[in-house]
């Protein structure tokens, strides 16, 4: 079974690309020279130059010895968390803005629900001069203040979205709007493996690098380049995506993805979008999505908001329902209750969306020689706030 | 011969469609206002399904289909509501609404319901041609629905050819880069682009849409078409009149003044 994408968008029945006819021709050129640039041998000079120098690549590859002796298997941490602005989106920004110019665009667009793409965007858009407009979700504007504030300082103009829900969906639908009445200077970089091909695969290709440097560093640690279990949590599912890229194919790597219960998988308010979904189109491609059954979207509810999604990266649909990843639903509690148990083991505060990949660990039966590799995809930094709210309670 | 072809070859040219969304102010507007539309002389008419997340359409469609779906609206509705839809009206109906709802309603039962209360085709905004012609079209066939393919300024001539080839009905002209809106006159460039399109002859009539709102804009469309396609103007002269017959009223005066 093949786990890449088909020449038509396709993993398996999920993907494809459902646009308006007025985005077509872009997609259309989009996909017939995406793989050209991006092997193109100066692209690849000038992306991985730049994930060295400016995002500070290779992120560590760190053996947690406390975590793994709670946990019962030998944990290696791929640290995300210590990327430039802070989290794994920036390797997907930083190819993207090297995509845009070689297409000759000259504005950029993104949507963004917590901030973190929206201030990855932002921020190589400051050092590539490119105009930056920002979709936010007006009740994430409000939540999220210091990151709208660092894209203003960034030079991005920040646009909060009152349509619908006013959160992440509803920012993404209004950065598609806005593309469809600006077709042809504008450049949409879209954050997550989702939305329409050839998305899914050039988001899942710019953050390749993770499970490319994993490949590398575990041969140095321990002496073989595979592991047998990789975590990581999943929203649309790009640090996934790049954590699996290179094992996709490997049989002997078990894949789990933890995604959001929020209050639990049947409360009611919830994420878990491949435990609740059932297939439909949302952003331009077939996918499982949270919707109601006359096929309206619903509106997710997770304490992450960077895991408070409806809808799911195609290839994530792909592995859930050919039963080659593992999908574990994690509730807010659960991952909160992770984020200090790896902060007082490791002296890590981890972003609330990775944490829920750290709770993952604790509802998997590990042999103790287990080798596994999780995905710290974000620092903490911003979710202060939350982790001091419930820390108070306790 | 299906209505859609009927109506063009009857009458050709100055040829107005309407679009309003269903369950909208009300969720039992929709017969009274395709009623209506029909006595006051439209000629065909887009009924419009609502989605949650209307990607293709600007504020006002987007708020119209956020209270129709308040007020309850739904396929499985939408399709009671119309059941003697016929008995009405024998203009050319045509459902509008995005894929996903249509998907979960079932494409071949959403056909088969269509083709039993009597739409004569579909606008699906975000099922391009090619998702379409692999998929979707044999069944649409079967049922006899057309599925009418748009076009936009950004569309290049060579796929404006496949449509045309895949076209039967009409041809949907987008008038612009954007969402679906109100815009008060149409700039040279649009003009440019609807002679183009003209001058490639395409077996099929075209019909303007997206930003037609008074006379100047319809009478663009007529000169360069087959005729215009109203949406929001008339969606927002329902949410400003208080009744139907006033809604229509007002837009039939606006395009002749």
């Amino acid at each position: 079974m093949s786990f890449s994408v088909d020449e038509n968008g396709y993993y398996g029945r999920f993907g494809g690309a459902y646009v308006p006819e007025i985005l077509q021709k872009n997609f259309e050129s989009l996909r017939v020279q995406y793989l050209d640039i991006m092997n193109d041998p100066e692209f690849q000079r000038e992306f991985h130059s730049l994930l060295r120098d400016y995002v500070g690549r290779p992120s560590p590859l760190y053996l947690a010895k406390r975590l793994s002796e709670a946990v019962g298997a030998k944990v290696y941490l791929k640290r995300e968390d210590l990327n430039h602005t802070g989290a794994h989106k920036i390797n997907n920004t930083v190819g993207q803005i090297l995509m845009a110019k070689r297409m000759g665009k000259t504005r950029i667009l993104a949507e963004t629900g917590a901030g973190q793409h929206g201030v990855a965007t932002a921020t190589v858009c400051a050092l590539m001069n490119m105009e930056c407009i920002v979709y936010m979700g007006e009740t994430d504007v409000k939540r999220q203040y210091l990151n709208v504030q660092k894209m203003r300082m960034l030079g991005a103009t920040v646009v909060p979205v009152t349509s619908g829900n006013k959160t992440l969906k509803d920012a993404t639908n209004e950065a598609f709007r806005d593309w469809c009445n600006h077709p042809t200077d504008t450049f949409y970089i879209i954050g997550s493996v989702v939305g329409a091909h050839p998305y899914p695969d050039m988001v899942a290709k710019f953050q390749s690098v993770i499970s490319e440097e994993i490949k590398k560093q575990l041969m140095e640690h321990e002496g073989r380049d595979y592991p047998d279990y990789l975590f990581a949590c999943v929203g649309g599912g790009s640090n996934a995506a790049g954590t699996f890229y290179h094992y996709l194919d490997d049989d002997r790597v078990k894949l789990v993805e933890a995604e959001a219960a929020g209050l639990g998988v049947d409360s009611g308010e919830s994420a878990a979008t491949i435990h609740l979904g059932s297939e439909g189109v949302l952003h331009g491609s077939r996918t499982l999505l949270m919707q109601t059954e006359d096929g309206q979207v619903i509106e997710p509810y997770s304490l992450s908001a960077g895991l408070d999604y409806p809808g799911i990266g195609p290839i994530h649909a792909h592995l859930a329902k050919t039963g080659r990843a593992e999908v574990l639903a994690i509730t807010d509690d659960e991952a909160v209750k992770a984020a200090f148990e790896l902060t007082q083991l490791e002296g890590i505060i981890p972003a609330l969306e990775s944490s829920h990949a750290l709770a993952a660990l604790h509802k998997v039966k590990f042999k103790p020689t287990d080798i596994v590799v999780l995905t710290v995809s974000g620092r903490g930094d911003k979710d202060m706030p939350t982790y001091l709210e419930y820390f108070d309670k306790k | 011969m299906n209505r859609i072809n009927k109506l063009f070859a009857e009458k050709g040219n100055n040829i107005l469609s309407v679009y309003f969304t269903a369950g909208y102010p009300r969720l039992n507007d929709t017969v009274e206002v395709i009623k209506q539309l029909s006595a006051h002389g439209v000629d065909m008419i887009e009924i419009g399904v609502p989605f949650s997340d209307p990607l293709a359409d600007g504020p006002v469609i987007q708020n119209s289909s956020q209270v129709a779906l308040k007020n309850g609206m739904s396929q499985k509705l939408l399709f009671e509501q119309l059941k003697d839809i016929r008995k009405v009206t024998d203009i050319p109906l045509i459902l509008m609404g995005y894929i996903n709802p249509v998907l979960q309603f079932g494409f071949e039962k959403f056909c088969q319901k269509a083709q039993e209360v009597g739409i004569d085709g579909f606008i699906i905004p975000d099922l391009p041609m090619n998702e379409y012609l692999q998929e979707f079209k044999p069944i649409a066939d079967k049922y006899g629905m057309e599925n009418i393919l748009l076009i936009t300024p950004e569309t290049p001539e060579e796929r404006i050819r496949l449509i045309d080839t895949h076209s039967n009905g009409f041809i949907y002209m987008v008038s612009s880069a954007s969402t679906t809106g109100v815009q008060s006159s149409f700039a040279a460039s649009k003009e440019a682009y609807f002679e183009r399109i003209k001058a490639m002859k395409l077996k099929n009539p075209t019909l303007i849409g997206f930003g037609i709102s008074n006379k100047q804009t319809f009478d663009s469309a007529c000169n360069h078409s087959g005729g215009g396609i109203i949406g929001s103007a008339f969606v927002k002269a329902l949410e400003e009149n208080d009744s139907v017959v006033k809604a229509v009223e007002a837009l039939i005066s606006k395009l002749k003044n």
